[in-house]
């Protein structure tokens, strides 16, 4: 059986199952995006899920760049994103 | 810390066609090493839940689950007695090919998180590619909004996380593969609202006899079938997504039909509301870029794909060479597993010199008929589901292109209009299209159509496949490249 893994979004508590990716965990927590791109500012999250487009890209443990897709969420993990604008209007 | 090691055989990919190579390989004698950038083996069509905390895999989301098994033990059992090296978690960044051999280079896919340990350099005398590939993708109006996914990478994350990356789904594209993703999602409990077929189904009649002759295909359509009417999926064919609608993520989708030439229906269009996920596949593309590195003679397929030429033993024009998989052709991962075995025997065969020629040749003739059914029948399913040739007609002026570098549909229409852009590596040097992150990955395609005059060139094709480094890496990473001509050549990232 899995159990519950802790770690943070912008210093916010976020938690998923055992066995998830970054991005997984941070989709079942409502959040969609956690990137703005350069030009125009606009958001965005996992597009091909398997590490080719880099539309995920995170910043994980103080480590910049880092695809949310290929990476698994450890306890104690401290994510950093752009903030979604939209979350909250989601619950 | 650079080490190196050197082995008989090198393989990229633990997909069906990387897997079955390896246990081919070490169970004919070579000193196999196996190298995949995820973090334990499968490749995309058998990809599952994480080793560590779901250790039993009942196999209800795949197929072919019990081919899998027999490989993995295969795998394993190599790995046991040390005949197989396997590093998971790391991906070849770069392959050069030197007097006895090759060279590759690999990073941990993540270095965050468990970074997965391993050598950054690994030398072998023959090696074998199985690189697989990705989901092609088309532009289309807010394809950029969050919720927006490759149909495989939905299915994707299904498979590895046992969770659904949203509620309510469409599922548009090309291809019976666009099936078990709307079975994914239905069996996970999401919704589907519909899935969007371009084709016109008739287009399998010429080629059913082909398509008779492989009949675990044909059982998998009916499973399809089934969990369709159960689930009550409407499968929509001759219909395309041509506009996703949301402001910062999906919301709702245009569709539209198509007639028998690939051009959208005027006054057809429908709007599916309440949709907050959508999956987008036009078939796949091969990654192709360590082929191309290495100088493999290439083609464009059936598809419209580039990939490797091959003969019978799957070797490439490059001496020591072998491609198997979605490299070598884009055909399903029952091809991509017989022409592992092909390359896994060919491979060991050419190391050790101590096969029986009896034994190789009858087994090669059974080998060789097997494959060659299979690709009969993907040749079927490419002619049978072609990218519609109007799809260029729903583009808008500021529809985004290249997702990296925001370059739109307009930025390219101006490109080759007033500064005769007519390929893709043209196109890159005027308008940035492929100079970001992905390095042209995923709107190569589109560009390359969108430049050229009669679709994408291999030419163009081959361009979007050419880079110094197949991934993205670290300045300190380059820095171990005793190699001063390619750091040059790689440091505009
Ligand atoms: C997301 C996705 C889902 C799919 N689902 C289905 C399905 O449900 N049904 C179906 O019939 N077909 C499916 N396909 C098609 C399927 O991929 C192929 O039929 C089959 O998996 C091909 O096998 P392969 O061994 O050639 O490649 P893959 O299975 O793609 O395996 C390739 C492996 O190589 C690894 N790799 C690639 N490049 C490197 C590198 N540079 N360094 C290290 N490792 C590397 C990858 O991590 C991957 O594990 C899917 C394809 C994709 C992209
Ligand atoms: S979603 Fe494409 S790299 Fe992560």
């Amino acid at each position: 059986m899995s159990h519950k893994i802790n770690a943070t979004f912008n210093d916010r508590p976020l938690t998923a199952e055992d066995g998830t990716t970054v991005g997984a965990a941070l989709m079942t927590n409502g959040v969609t995006s956690w990137r703005n791109t350069r030009k125009e500012g606009r958001p965005r999250g996992l597009f091909c899920g398997i590490g080719v487009c880099f539309d995920c890209l995170v910043d994980v443990d103080g480590e910049p760049n880092q695809r949310a897709c290929m990476v698994r969420l450890t306890e104690g993990m401290r994510i950093n994103g752009a903030e979604p604008d939209t979350a909250e209007e989601e619950a | 810390m650079s080490s190196s090691q050197h082995y008989d055989v090198a393989i990229i990919g633990a997909g069906p066609a990387g897997l079955a190579a390896a246990a081919t390989a070490a169970e004919r004698g070579a000193r196999v090493v196996c190298i995949d950038a995820n973090d334990q083996p499968g490749g995309q069509f058998w990809r599952h839940r994480p080793e560590d905390t779901h250790p039993e895999d009942d196999g209800s989301l795949h197929h072919d689950w019990k081919t899998y098994l027999r490989l993995r033990a295969g795998f394993d059992a190599a790995a046991a007695v040390g005949s197989l090296c396997f590093y998971p978690g790391r991906q070849v960044w770069m392959a050069q090919r030197e007097d006895n051999g090759f060279t590759l280079r690999t990073t941990a896919s993540a270095q965050a998180g468990r970074a997965a340990p391993g050598p950054q350099t690994v030398r072998a005398t023959q090696l074998v590619v199985c690189a697989g590939g990705y989901d092609r993708q088309l532009p289309v109006p807010g394809w950029d909004l969050p919720g927006v996914m490759a149909a495989g990478g939905i299915q994707a994350f299904i498979k590895a996380n046992g969770m659904l990356p949203g509620k309510r789904f469409v599922v548009a594209g090309t291809g019976p593969f666009l099936l078990p993703v709307a079975a994914n999602i239905a069996e996970a409990g999401g919704a589907v609202a519909a899935v969007c077929e371009s084709a016109d189904l008739t287009g399998w009649f010429p080629h059913l006899a082909t398509a008779a002759r492989v009949p675990a295909k044909a059982l998998e359509g009916t499973e399809y079938a089934k969990s369709f009417l159960k689930h009550r999926i409407p499968y929509r064919t001759r219909t395309v997504v041509t506009e996703v609608l949301g402001s910062d993520r999906v919301q709702a989708v245009r569709t539209a039909k198509v007639d028998s030439h690939g051009r959208t229906v005027q006054g057809s269009e429908r709007l599916i509301e309440d949709v907050d996920a959508v999956g987008f596949g036009w078939g796949f593309t091969a990654q192709m870029e360590l082929p191309v590195a290495l100088g493999a003679e290439t083609r464009v397929d059936d598809d419209g794909s580039l990939v490797g030429v091959v003969d019978s033993q799957q070797h490439s024009s490059v001496p020591g060479l072998y491609l198997a998989g979605e490299v070598s052709g884009v055909g399903g991962a029952a091809l991509a597993v017989v022409e592992g075995v092909i390359a896994g025997r060919a491979a060991a065969a050419s190391t050790a010199a101590q096969s029986s020629a009896a034994e190789s040749s009858a087994a090669d003739v059974r080998l060789a008929r097997k494959a060659g059914t299979y690709r009969a029948f993907a040749r079927a399913m490419h002619l049978a589901h072609p990218v519609p040739a109007g799809w260029q007609d729903w583009l808008r002026p500021e529809t985004t292109v290249c997702r990296c570098e925001e370059v739109t549909a307009g930025d390219i229409a101006a490109a080759k209009e007033h500064l005769c852009a007519t390929d893709a590596r043209t196109m890159k040097s005027m308008t940035r299209t492929g100079m970001g992150w992905c390095q042209g990955k995923v709107c190569g395609f589109a560009v390359s159509c969108l430049a050229g005059t009669e679709g994408a060139s291999a030419e163009s094709l081959r361009s979007v496949a050419k880079r110094p480094v197949s991934v993205p890496v670290t300045l300190s990473e380059l820095l171990t490249l005793e190699d001063e001509q390619v750091l040059e050549t790689t440091t505009d990232h």
